[in-house]
């Protein structure tokens, strides 16, 4: 196979020469992170959370098992662009329907291989998180190109990612509750986990007011993942901040978790190089219970700026950040990790249980009783 | 919770001998609990038979016990120390089932000792064949249909409501021993009923065959609270049917998506759970490649060969954790010792992947069965670390040490293609080679994935081996090609060969560090692999570690292998100690997964790598040592040397020259003659002419062996012109690129000396004698420490001799040298210039710490300077019996006819202050039974007739019936003793054979002048010894020395309980002299 050369310029000039595959015949540029996961490449690549992002996998073998489109957590893919050590031609898998680079080409994204990954996650190690572009041009670069990635930066990403319209998924089974996922770049498997057990999920665009929600009448608001600065969104919190004050049951995710906290008053911090990965160690603070987590973030919660309803659920077992926050005057608790998983372990898929058990709590007849109403 | 406070004291039961299905996994595993219980200021008494372990030197516990592992004896110790708790997790099955019946007995309870690890309801869950079904059907975990049987009819009905292919598996034994695949009744017949009688209690699970789908492994860790994780995921390159020991495996496993992969994660999880299991476990699932179907195949709620192999290849001490949780620690108290950041409640991400080969014995026994199924054949395994598949597993065969350097096998060119489809079917140690074969004869990856279900993405990357030997295959390459090749594992010296021509510059490999989380946290890993990558991490890590200190290399011994056990990687370690402790930092380079020395703790920096020129030439460019020690790594190590006197490194210790001097059979002969010693005549022969026409000018019978060999490999006593020509076929078919020695056999005593040498001064720790005469392997026959039946006259000869060899080969360390005394007369068979099996256990009993004296003379010391001095040490006030133990039930068809090529596997040790108390404790930790009384079977060869009459009535005086076959019978009724004749197989219904399974027989003596040939039928009747588990003495002395014992009054009872670490304070003798 022919190979193509392709470059990965980061702000600080260092550059790295590889070959391309997918749709490496075009530049783009995006914030540069890495993810430790050893399985789970295709629901990071259709995870909206990376949007804007160049992702890295530290896993040298990645396309083992092919494309799965059932396995995606969104339509398409998310990142700006991805690099491995080495992707596989020769998928082997019962579901796989093709490989790697025909799937980039068709999705438009670029992708480079055959480079030190394990060289540039320290160096996103050491210096943080780093702005980049992958490009077919070769070196040299100038300045301009560097101050091109300096100046870059992820704006309007919930805008980009969230849906259009308000689409409406049925429960699996009799339906117990009607839940409102609020889309902020939401993966697929939060709809899944709620449907299966018995909710009909409406999926709303990130934009929709919270009058427009409470007239859903809803059970319970899921506030979803998604991708960016937390803080950006001033929209969407003082929205978030009109519907907390109905007493309607919460359970957010990640963003979802990080704007819950910022509607309370509390504030959000970029981490060096975040917690990307499948193997984060959370300890519940209530239990001492440690559960392995999936994890996709770059921001965190300030444990020392929650008000006093907000209490510290969770913390990150290795650097003791927040990882959950459980609120005492009002049915609602989030979680920075991802309880839905894909990719990465189910050892926290119970929360959703909890939440069901909130909404028990809060409607205890459930549809009946709204039927009535 | 931290520590639970009532432990104060605890007893480890470790794995005894080295077997296969039981290796030095567990010396790892041991050692680490030891270790991690001392630090919490634990009083910790240790039991373990293997004394060529780490595990069992003082210094490892409080008080240790080279004992045999029998329940009675546990009991006693238990008596004696009055232990609080009992870890029983970390000694392998062994362990685990003696922990298990002393609870279930009640013993444990009565005598308030509490079990840590696994209680026994987990124990039973996952022993107990129906218990296991049931608990995983009580979890939604599917199991393969199946069903315990107590009886071959059982079976029979059974695989009959099922369909065969079936498979049977045996409850309680040993890496499987004793089960297997069953595709016909009349298969399912005889392999239940060799099952059955293995089981200790006549059990076995009778199994749908699920072969072709895919085996996944977890190792899965929980505390007291519940937290749970996986440290490792593994996937088999052989789909489920061949033993996970004798399989190719990679971690982590590659072809799942992460929808399989949590499916079996959480399966896992949900396991340990519900065992209740506090420490480690392994899962092992078999996975429908076709579905999300999958079913548990297996359990062991204890760290195990894999648990060893996880934490290599993570970078995760397992055995360290579960020892801590064990005692009260939860997951998140205890650290990360490789990121210091961290604690041990994650999952390590690998940005490698692993590659796990195995060590087969086949090269050494040619006429055992080569298939592999149920029962594991391996006695060791290599793992390698690459970025790629194709690296990895090119580093690994390399490493195996089974002369390939690729895929592609010399010996299996000249099969059509029918017979390489058959061998390829055959599913034997060579199937990967036969496979590559295939594709490079054009089968398609598809031809083959459907004759043998191994994934096409396996396949697929043997396809990329083979693409680019064919690009290599073209001529000289470009620097392209040439980087390419090096990243999937190619040697310069392969390239070079496969192209014809130079390669266009040498590209220095890189090192990596293993640092369990992909580089997401700084670490301080002194654990490195070679890469062909842009950022080499080693270079700033040695440059930030260096403080003035020099640098050593030490190189490790490879994979455990019959031959080349343990006892060097006791060595090597030792090594590394005594180095350090001098003020060295310490580099090693070794591939054994299993080991002490490949744990990053044990020197400055490892480097796991494959033990040859080229992969330890670039690892000396980046460590610049000031030198390196070859003597502590078997052959393995000692094969380095050429090469590294040709790149100037300086070798510690004996010079290069002097194992030259004492393997080149002129040069030896001559400083024999100078020094007035005697040898057995001998003559170097190249062709198999030349070697008939030596043994008529020695006469028969004679000894051969290829010379700079380890373990008497390939070495036969030969008795006709008959033997010659079969054996010169043998070693000629191998590359022998040296020549085969040619030697008068002289039967005698043996002897053998391991002396330590500063080059003014020799120190002999002591002299072993070896129960059997000279013509067994010294690695098979029972040695004595000190000699016993010698004469002063001869002791003082045995001095001189080995003072003056040893000063003449200039040796700078240990020398190992063998003798026979032959009427009268000292004859030296061997010199050895470098470590031996010997040296652990010899350090042990007589207090002399023979690795790190040698270790220091190595750095310039002198024994003078280190408070010791020349001469014989005095011997101590314990003697100690070497004794060998063997795996021949899981090796079919080989012949367990002892000779001059090694056949044991391990060794345990009987320490006592009387030679007959000592022989008594090591027939009984090397599993002899000691029954005295039933039936005693005999039939020996001529040459043995005039001597066997006195043993058979050592036999009969003590009430055995006695059994023969017609001559020998004849011969014991002529010396007056009762004798019932029995025919020989082919020469009647009623038999031997028949005799044997009537159960009547309680002990077995069978020598034979030929051997080998599984159709013969005085191996027949040996392996059918083996099969019914009958003691079978293949040699006079050992019959004799096993009679004399049964006559003693020794008891399992009343022997002597010996804590070792109390003999000498520090594990050094003070009454030195």
């Amino acid at each position: 196979m022919e190979e193509k050369k392709f470059y990965l310029l980061l702000e600080d000039g260092t550059v790295f020469e590889g070959s391309g595959y997918g749709a490496c015949d075009r530049e783009t540029v995006g914030e540069v992170v890495f993810t430790t996961g050893m399985t789970g490449y295709l629901e990071t690549l259709t995870d909206p959370s990376y949007f804007g992002q160049i992702v890295v996998q530290t896993f040298p073998l990645i396309g083992n098992y092919g494309v799965i489109p059932s396995d995606f957590e969104s339509g398409s893919v998310q990142p700006r662009g991805y690099i491995t050590r080495q992707w596989c031609q020769c998928p082997s898998n019962f579901r796989s329907e093709g490989d790697l680079d025909t799937f980039f080409k068709a999705q438009g994204l670029p992708a480079l291989s055959g480079i030190d990954t394990r060289r540039l996650t320290r160096i996103l190690r050491e210096h943080g998180v780093m702005n980049g572009k992958l490009t077919p041009k070769a070196p040299p670069y100038g300045e301009e190109e560097l101050e091109e990635l300096r100046r870059f930066s992820i704006r309007e990403a919930v805008r980009s990612v969230t849906c259009r319209e308000p689409r409406r998924v049925p429960a699996q089974g009799e339906e117990r509750f009607r839940v409102v996922l609020w889309d902020f770049g939401a993966k697929e498997n939060i709809v899944r986990e709620l449907a299966a057990r018995g909710c009909q999920v409406t999926v709303v665009p990130a934009f929709t007011t919270a009058k427009e929600i409470l007239a859903m009448d809803p059970d319970g608001v899921m506030l979803s993942n998604g991708p960016g600065d937390p803080e950006e969104n001033h929209e969407i919190i003082a929205q978030l901040k009109v519907l907390c004050q109905a007493r309607v049951p919460f359970f957010g995710i990640c963003l979802g978790h990080q704007l819950l906290a910022l509607a309370h008053g509390a504030r959000t911090v970029k981490l060096k190089y975040g917690h990307r990965g499948a193997n984060q160690p959370v300890k519940e603070l209530a239990t001492g219970r440690l559960f392995i987590t999936s994890q996709n973030h770059g921001y965190a919660v300030r444990s020392d700026t929650l008000p006093r309803e907000a209490k510290l659920s969770f913390v990150n077992a290795n650097d003791q950040t927040c990882e959950g926050v459980d609120y005492t005057d009002k049915p609602a608790f989030s979680v920075q990790f991802h309880p839905e998983a894909c990719g990465g372990p189910h050892d926290t898929e119970l929360l959703f249980d909890r939440f069901i058990a909130m909404m028990e709590g809060y409607r205890p007849a459930g549809r009946q009783e709204r039927e009535e109403k | 919770m931290p520590l639970n406070p009532n432990i104060h004291k605890v007893l480890v039961i470790g794995s005894g001998p080295i077997v296969i299905g039981q290796a030095a996994e567990f010396d790892y595993a041991g050692t680490q609990a030891c270790r991690a219980l001392k630090e919490e200021g634990l009083e910790v008494v240790l039991v373990n038979s293997n004394p060529a372990t780490i595990m069992t030197d003082a210094a490892m516990a409080d008080h240790v016990y080279i004992e045999p592992l029998t329940p009675e004896v546990i009991r006693r110790i238990i008596e004696k120390e009055k232990p609080d708790s009992l870890l029983s997790t970390l000694g392998g099955q062994t362990g685990l089932t003696l922990s298990m019946q002393l609870a279930k007995e009640g013993f444990l309870q009565s005598h308030g000792v509490a079990l840590l690890g696994a209680n026994l309801e987990t124990i039973d869950k996952a022993e107990d064949r129906q218990l296991f079904k049931d608990a995983m059907e009580s979890i939604g975990q599917p199991v393969v249909p199946s069903k315990v049987v107590e009886t071959v009819e059982d079976a029979m009905a059974f695989a009959g409501e099922i369909g065969y292919p079936v498979i049977v598996r045996p409850a309680f034994t040993l890496g499987g021993t004793g089960g297997g695949i069953a595709a016909t009744p009349e298969e399912l017949h005889e392999i239940a009923q060799g099952g059955l009688r293995l089981s200790p209690i006549t059990q076995v699970l009778i199994e749908k065959c699920i072969s072709g789908w895919k085996e996944i492994e977890f190792e899965v860790m929980r505390d007291k609270n519940g937290n749970a994780i996986t440290v490792c995921s593994m996937e088999n390159l052989d789909p489920v049917g061949v033993h996970t020991g004798d399989s190719i495996v990679i971690a982590p496993a590659v072809t799942l998506a992460d929808k399989e992969y949590q499916m079996l994660r959480s399966a896992a999880l949900r396991i340990i759970t519900a065992m209740g299991i506090e420490g480690g476990c392994n899962c092992q699932f078999a996975l429908n490649p076709d579905s999300f179907q999958y079913a548990v195949i297996e359990v062991n709620p204890r760290v195990s060969r894999s648990s060893a192999l996880a934490s290599k290849a993570t970078g995760y001490p397992i055995a360290r954790v579960a020892a801590k949780i064990a005692i009260g620690y939860t997951l998140d108290e205890i650290p990360n010792e490789v990121t210091g950041k961290t604690c041990a409640c994650f999952e390590p991400a690998l940005d490698y992947v692993v590659v796990k080969f195995p060590k087969w014995p086949f090269d050494k026994f040619v006429y055992a069965k080569r298939t592999l199924g149920t029962q594991m054949k391996a006695t060791g395994e290599v793992m390698a670390i690459g970025q790629t598949f194709e690296e990895a597993l090119m580093k690994a065969v390399r490493g195996a040490e089974i002369s390939q350097n690729t895929l592609r096998m010399e010996a299996l060119a000249p099969l059509d293609n029918k017979a390489l489809e058959e061998k390829i079917l055959a599913c034997d140690d060579q199937r990967l080679f036969a496979v590559y074969e295939g594709l490079c004869r054009g089968m398609t990856v598809e031809q083959i994935h459907q004759l043998t279900r191994i994934d096409r993405w396996f396949l697929e990357k043997l396809q990329n081996l083979r693409a680019m030997e064919e690009t290599l295959s073209r001529g000289p390459v470009d620097e392209a090609t040439y980087r390419r090749a090096k990243k999937m594992g190619y040697l310069d010296k392969t390239i070079r060969e496969l192209s014809g021509g130079e390669i266009p510059f040498h590209l220095p490999a890189v090192y990596k560090m293993v640092d369990t989380c992909g580089a997401e946290f700084a670490a301080e890993t002194p654990y490195f692999y070679a890469a062909y990558d842009e950022e080499d991490e080693a270079a700033p890590f040695i440059a930030e570690k260096k403080d003035g200190r020099p640098v050593v290399l030490v190189f490790g011994s490879g994979p455990i292998r019959i031959g080349q056990g343990i006892e060097f990687d006791y060595c090597s370690v030792h090594c590394v100690w005594a180095l350090k402790r001098a003020g060295c930092q310490v580099v090693i380079v070794n591939n054994n997964p299993e080991t002490v020395s490949t744990d990053f703790n044990t020197a400055d920096r490892l480097y796991f790598e494959p033990l040859t020129p080229e992969d330890v030439l670039d690892i000396i460019r980046v460590e610049k040592p000031m030198g390196a020690v070859v003597a502590f790594g078997g052959q393995t190590a000692i094969k380095l040397t050429k090469c590294l006197s040709e790149h100037n490194v300086p070798i510690l210790g004996t010079p290069a020259d002097s194992i030259d001097a004492a393997e080149d059979r002129a040069r030896f002969d001559a400083l024999l003659e100078e020094l007035g010693i005697s040898r057995p005549k001998g003559d170097t022969v190249f062709t198999t002419e030349e070697a008939l026409a030596a043994a008529g000018k020695l006469g028969y019978p004679v000894l051969l062996r290829p010379s700079y060999v380890l373990g008497g490999q390939n070495m036969i006593i030969a008795f006709s012109d008959e033997d010659i020509r079969e054996y010169m076929g043998i070693i000629l078919s191998h590359q022998v690129e040296n020549p085969v020695l040619i030697d008068k056999y002289l039967m005698g005593t043996e002897l053998e000396v391991d002396a330590i040498c500063d080059g003014t001064d020799v120190l002999i720790p002591g002299i072993m004698e070896h129960i059997e005469r000279a013509g067994i392997h010294s690695g098979d026959s029972i040695a004595v420490y000190p000699a016993w039946n010698i004469t002063q006259k001869e002791t003082q000869r045995l001095v001189d001799c080995s003072t003056k060899l040893a000063l003449a080969l200039k040796t700078k360390g240990l020398v190992n040298i063998q003798y026979v005394i032959h009427e009268g007369e000292v004859y030296v068979i061997e010199v050895n210039p470098r470590s031996s099996r010997t040296v652990p256990y010899i350090s042990k009993v007589t207090g002399v710490p023979m690795v790190d004296l040698a270790t220091r003379i190595m750095l310039g010391h002198t024994l003078k300077e280190m408070g010791w001095a020349g001469g014989l040490v005095p011997s101590s006030r314990y003697g100690a019996v070497k004794v060998p133990v063997f795996s021949f039930e899981k090796l079919a068809d080989l012949d367990t006819q002892l000779g001059p090529e090694m056949k044991s596997t391990g060794e345990v040790l009987g320490i006592a202050r009387t030679m007959d108390e000592a022989v008594y404790k090591g027939l009984i930790a090397a599993g002899y039974r000691m029954e005295k009384e039933g039936g005693a079977l005999i039939t020996v060869r001529d040459s043995d007739k005039g001597e066997i009459a006195s043993i058979a009535r050592l036999y009969a005086d003590l009430g055995f019936a006695l059994y023969a076959t017609e001559g020998t019978a004849r011969t014991l009724r002529e010396a007056g003793l009762q004798v019932e004749t029995v025919k020989k197989i082919h020469e009647a219904d009623r038999n031997t054979r028949t005799l044997l399974e009537s159960g009547k027989v309680k002990v077995i003596i069978s020598t034979s002048a030929k051997g080998r040939i599984p159709a013969r039928d005085s191996v027949k009747i040996r392996r059918k010894a083996v099969e019914l588990g009958i003691p079978c003495l293949t040699a006079l002395d050992t019959a004799r020395a096993l009679a004399q014992s049964l006559h003693s009054r020794y008891t399992e009872e009343n022997v002597e309980l010996v804590d070792i670490a109390a003999l000498f304070p520090g594990g050094v003798r003070e009454d030195r002299f």
